[in-house]
């Protein structure tokens, strides 16, 4: 039983390897682009919107309302970040039902990665706000004496969201091959829903995590008129 | 009992207590925080969807402890490190 889809190797020349987690992240990434591609390729001004950009649209809409109401900033900032990570990750974690699917974020190396891209972004965005001095600065309150906690603190939440999403998928897809094995007739398909249940929480949690950390970072110029968030 | 049935046994039993342990207290935790919202949304059905959205982010923020003992029971059970040390 293998316990990522690291482990099923397709390909391996010398130290090059294409495993099951590369392949379906391009899967992925074919199946969204392609699909956005299509789907936005005839928009006109003077056309009726079809399904499914109304689709389209409304997923973006709910994106970015849920950025306002979190950040209480202009979502524009937010959106293209915030918004790649929530639906990759929901998109992988949503096609677990599809049999033969190997969900991306069920390896720990994608969801590691995920969370570099999270742990230099509220640095990027941070400075790029309210800029170097000022962002460093942040290391040393309430007091210098914290500086070393707010770094451990910087490093365990990355590792905290890496492993928090890598558990919860793998869990998923360990607890269906389990049952299977055991009852196959009924029981996975329940799982399979609590599945889809627990990986669009989890996308949701990622993303808003993210968000967090990051308007976190940025908030020395708006704490006036902002209350303590996050 | 040689080394292979040590480790063996020792990365079971350990791996049984870690999620066993490791489930008590993010339950009762869960379980708290669950009754507080009930209890808030009762008293402000109003504020109902602010008051769910931050439960799930909590429930998932408080069961991430337990996803970390059921990470490391898997890791002594299906990839545990100390198999090297015998076997390779």
């Amino acid at each position: 039983m293998q316990i990522t889809p690291d482990e099923i190797i397709y390909w391996q020349y010398g130290p090059v390897i294409i495993n099951a987690t590369i392949v379906f992240t391009w899967g992925l990434i074919v199946f969204m682009v392609g699909g956005s591609f299509l789907i936005t390729r005839k928009i006109k001004k003077t056309t009726k919107p079809s399904r499914w950009q109304m689709m389209l649209e409304t997923i973006v809409d709910v994106i970015r309302q849920q950025i306002t109401e979190i950040s209480n900033q202009p979502s524009a900032t937010f959106l293209p970040f915030i918004g790649t990570l929530f639906l990759f990750i929901v998109v992988s974690n949503i096609l677990l039902v599809v049999p033969g699917f190997q969900p991306p974020t069920g390896s720990l190396s994608t969801t590691a990665a995920l969370a570099l891209c999270v742990f230099f972004a509220v640095p990027i965005f941070g400075i790029s706000q309210q800029g170097l001095g000022s962002y460093l600065k942040q290391y040393l309150k309430p007091t210098p004496f914290m500086l070393p906690f707010n770094i451990i603190g910087e490093v365990s939440r990355t590792m905290a969201l890496a492993v928090r999403l890598f558990g919860n998928v793998m869990s998923g897809t360990l607890i269906i091959a389990i049952l299977i094995s055991l009852i196959p007739l009924v029981f996975p398909i329940v799982m399979q829903v609590l599945g889809l249940l627990t990986g669009v929480i989890q996308a949701y949690i990622f993303a808003i995590l993210a968000l967090v950390y990051i308007s976190s970072g940025m908030r020395e110029k708006q704490e006036n008129n902002n209350q303590e968030r996050g | 009992m040689d080394n292979i049935g040590l480790i063996g046994m020792v990365s079971i039993i350990v791996s049984g207590f870690t999620i066993a342990i490791g489930s008590v207290g993010p339950a009762l935790g869960e379980g708290r925080a669950a009754a507080q919202a009930m209890t808030a949304i009762a008293q402000q059905p109003d504020e109902a969807n602010t008051i769910t959205r931050t439960l799930f982010i909590s429930l998932a923020m408080i069961e991430s402890t337990a996803i970390y003992c059921f990470v490391v029971a898997m890791i002594l059970i299906f990839v545990n490190p100390f198999w090297n040390f015998v076997t390779g």
